[in-house]
């Protein structure tokens, strides 16, 4: 008879499965270091734009998020169709932006406070008016550093 | 016998581990779907100090003022001159170097001033986009800079290598209020 049909005994040999917590485990922990929890739900567009020279923002309790965009379809009724900011997870007034800042700056703490960047998460199709609006309180309530956010360029 | 029955028990008492797998699965498909691998990029500006009295521009010489225009349209007047966004970092360059010490251009990279206006109208896409081109004119010039002098990109350089650099080719930029002339 051919080599092929040759008898190996009973046996069924099992792979063994001992490692297979291990790598989940391994996986696991990649999952658990890059983790971001979501904290604030999106009620508005944010498709951001995409440019080159781009920074990469080293702490992240550090920064203060400032959406702006259109609120989204189911919010329109109540928020009408125009371009608002979200601070937070509620929509918010140009008006609201320096308490946020204050707020967030107690919660950092005296001395790191200078070192707070506002992330500017502007939707591509917002026109400039309510961005100018919004730097104009920002320069007034003296928090100058700020990061347009943008995606990196796809080429 | 009872005794010699409870003797044998002993002799194989691992705890189960086949579970382990299942508790690490559940933990990871956890942070599997909460995981949101956000990239906090972004162009870094320092804004200004807010004075009431706008900037006035019209202190420096006309040929080191490259001044940008975006109106409500997100069409681009540089220098008077309509152009194109891909054709300003090019355009950019030359006028902060000025290689051909052209007497229009800026007398060196020192006095050259971006000043940059929108309008209320403007798309934002559009500005970042101009705003990018324009920073990315500077990071060229500094590497082209760094490479000649240091033989390495800026980016690589020491502390010190960078803020001469920096001096030599500082940014500029000026930005004045929009005008509104186009529909938000």
């Amino acid at each position: 008879m051919s080599k092929f049909s040759k008898k190996r005994g009973k046996s069924n040999p099992k792979i063994s499965t001992a490692s297979l917590p291990d790598i989940i485990f391994m996986l696991l922990f990649f999952f658990m270091v890059v983790t971001v929890l979501r904290n604030s739900e999106l009620k508005l567009t944010n498709n951001l734009p995409s440019a080159s020279e781009l920074t990469k923002i080293e702490a992240k309790s550090l920064v203060n998020n400032i959406f702006i965009g259109k609120p989204l379809e189911k919010y329109q009724a109540q928020y009408g169709s125009s371009p608002r900011l979200q601070l937070g997870d509620k929509f918010a007034e140009v008006n609201d932006i320096p308490i946020f800042l204050e707020q967030h700056r107690v919660k950092v703490g005296e001395a790191k406070a200078p070192r707070i960047t506002s992330a500017l998460k502007v939707d591509g199709e917002v026109t400039m008016g309510i961005v100018q609006d919004i730097k104009t309180t920002l320069r007034k309530a003296g928090q100058y550093r700020v990061l347009y956010s943008a995606k990196p360029k796809g080429n | 016998m009872a005794f010699g029955k409870s003797k044998n028990n002993r002799l194989d008492n691992e705890i189960n581990a086949s579970s382990m797998a299942d508790i690490a699965f559940l933990l990871l498909i956890f942070f599997l779907v909460t995981t949101t691998i956000e990239a906090d990029k972004g162009i870094r500006v320092v804004l200004p100090p807010w004075s009431d009295e706008p900037p006035d521009i019209l202190q420096f010489e006309k040929r080191n003022v490259y001044s940008v225009l975006i109106n409500a349209s997100n069409q681009l007047l540089v220098r008077s001159e309509p152009m194109s966004v891909e054709d300003l970092k090019d355009n950019a360059k030359e006028f902060i170097m000025n290689p051909g010490n052209r007497d229009d251009l800026a007398i060196s990279p020192q006095e050259a001033i971006i000043s940059l206006k929108n309008d209320r109208g403007t798309e934002y896409k559009t500005y970042i986009e101009v705003y990018d081109q324009l920073k990315a004119a500077y990071t060229e010039l500094r590497d082209d800079r760094a490479m000649a002098k240091y033989g390495k990109e800026y980016a690589f350089c020491t502390f010190d290598q960078r803020r001469v650099i920096r001096d030599e080719i500082p940014l500029n930029f000026s930005e004045a209020e929009p005008t509104s002339f186009g529909k938000e």
